[in-house]
């Protein structure tokens, strides 16, 4: 999907099942964590895949590598290509999309490209982009870029376009500059739709790093996956592969939380 | 005072006599795309100190003419001149209450009520001083730290109305402020309007599609017709000053003029 749902945690007067849920006590999240290792520890129990570990050997195994400092090492040089693929990401990404939405003339050339790249299942890129910059690190903070890139920019360009005329209109009627007019309405009134933008920039970047590390040369998490799966170490993978998803969890939660606090959800019943 | 003359019969002006005129529309033409005539050839006056309603069935460029004044509609040919100088965009003597209230969300009462101020560069203590007078004002004190969200429909244009008075503006310009508001709401602010009018020494320019709001607000309504917009008819209301509101929706002079203008626009509502 293209467009980030605006909304964002509203404490008060507004309640979903998706509010309530994020809401919910401790006790409940962690009976709903229990509910599912329980149903993993059954099933694998069952014997159903020679490959599929229990929960409690996965858990173990989990323990067993950050003891031994395997995992933080994986974990350094998966963050090198995030990071810089981030960075890279939200800089051209923020500042293409809102440039998109303010001039017509950058949306008519720069639209398109995002269009595409965004469309494109970009994972079937990646071997051409292998082929171009080699297996080092520019192809994988490329790769991180170019899943993470679009989404932000989209996201951007569609939250400046939603910013309601009228506001605008409302501040060039009280004689606000074109200057003041983007640093005082556009941007702040666009902010939560470009921050959900970012949330789900980051978690594709995870994804184009993951991706990366699998398909071009495997380092850091993707050689810990690969490695132990090559050697019927499928706790080990598992456990690598639970790692990936809650880190990826906790800094796409982390964000939300973020967004929370910077844009005072409270504040914002419309 | 002219309302004084006469109270039992609305007076029709063919020529009309403004005095000391503060807005003059000259041969104003708003022409869409290239085949839509929103407005043809309008030439007005309006007197200084008064309230002038624009009257008129939908479609008939009421809202179009009021941008136009604002100074964010270019017209396609012809020039206002406010207090004799040519527009060319918004200014500081104009003042603009928005049909949808163009409240920012993200921003309490006061610094809404405080916007056009800080448009104009005013200090941060002084602008604050201002807004809070006015919010006082329109009868929202208690309220200055309130977001939007948590306001009714009829309190959102208040502080729209306190946004355009801070800036001390010589005229507001209304675009159906009261039409996005419940009808008790909006009898309740028709006659807070009145009264501010008495305290404010200001000129209102007030677009309605309300015959009986125009009837009961106006010094002088100037009616449209619609396809291409042209001036129709330009009555002036001669209702006893010092009326009561209960004593004026009882008024033959007023029941006469709501009647007079409703055979008017009958034949442009299908």
């Amino acid at each position: 999907m293209t467009t980030a749902n605006p909304s964002i945690p509203t404490y008060g007067l507004q309640s979903g099942l998706g509010l309530r849920l994020w809401h919910a006590g401790l006790h409940w999240k962690i009976l709903s964590i229990a509910v599912f290792a329980l149903i993993w520890q059954m099933t694998a129990m069952s014997g159903f895949n020679f490959a599929f570990p229990t929960f409690t050997a996965t858990m173990s195994a989990l323990w067993s590598m950050i003891a031994d400092g395997s995992m933080g090492a994986a974990y350094l040089r998966t963050m090198e290509p995030l990071v810089i693929g981030l960075t890279i990401s939200l800089s051209i990404g923020i500042s293409a999309g809102v440039a998109m939405g303010l001039r017509a003339s950058v949306e008519w050339v720069t639209l398109p490209l995002f269009i595409v790249m965004q469309a494109a299942p970009m994972a079937a890129l990646i071997p051409l982009v292998t082929f171009v910059y080699g297996i080092g690190l520019t192809s994988k903070v490329l790769a991180v870029v170019m899943l993470a890139m679009p989404v932000i920019a989209m996201n951007c360009y569609k939250a400046v376009r939603n910013v309601p005329p009228s506001m605008v209109s409302m501040c060039r009627s009280f004689t606000g500059s074109r200057m003041q007019q983007v640093t005082q309405i556009i941007l702040p009134a666009a902010s939560p739709m470009m921050f959900a933008g970012l949330r789900l920039g980051v978690a594709e970047g995870f994804s184009g790093v993951v991706l990366a590390e699998l398909l071009i040369t495997p380092t850091g998490i993707g050689d810990l996956i690969t490695y132990h799966r090559s050697v019927a170490n499928f706790a080990h993978m598992y456990a690598t592969i639970v790692s990936i998803v809650l880190f990826a969890i906790l800094a796409v939660s982390l964000l939300q939380w973020l967004e929370g606090r910077l844009f005072h959800a409270e504040r914002r019943g419309n | 005072m002219q309302q004084l003359a006469m109270p039992t019969e609305a007076t029709h002006v063919p020529t009309t006599v403004v005095r000391d005129p503060i807005v003059e529309i000259r041969g104003i033409s708003k022409i869409y795309g290239s085949t839509v005539t929103a407005l043809q050839d309008i030439n007005l006056k309006f007197e200084r100190g008064h309230l002038t309603s624009l009257l008129g069935p939908s479609g008939c460029g009421k809202t179009t003419l009021l941008k136009i004044v604002a100074g964010l509609l270019q017209p396609t040919s012809g020039q206002i001149l406010v207090n004799g100088k040519p527009v060319t965009g918004p200014g500081r003597e104009r003042a603009f209450v928005f049909q949808d209230f163009a409240l920012m969300p993200w921003a309490t009462v006061l610094e809404n009520a405080a916007f056009g101020l800080k448009m104009q560069g005013v200090a941060r203590s002084l602008r604050e001083d201002r807004a809070r007078h006015y919010i006082a004002e329109v009868g929202l004190s208690g309220f200055e730290q309130k977001y939007p969200h948590e306001l009714s429909g009829g309190m959102r244009q208040r502080v729209g109305l306190a946004r355009a008075l801070a800036v001390n503006a010589d005229i507001l310009l209304m675009d159906e402020p009261f039409s996005a508001v419940d009808e008790q709401t909006r009898r309740k602010f028709q006659e807070d309007l009145m009264r501010l009018r008495e305290v404010e020494n200001k000129t209102f320019l007030f677009v309605t599609h309300s015959i009986e709001e125009a009837v009961y607000v106006s010094d002088r309504i100037v009616m449209l017709s619609p396809r291409p917009g042209r001036v129709s008819e330009i009555i002036d209301p001669q209702i006893r000053a010092d009326i009561t509101p209960d004593e004026l929706r009882r008024d033959e002079a007023y029941l006469d003029t709501v009647e007079r203008i409703w055979t008017g626009i009958k034949k442009y509502v299908e």
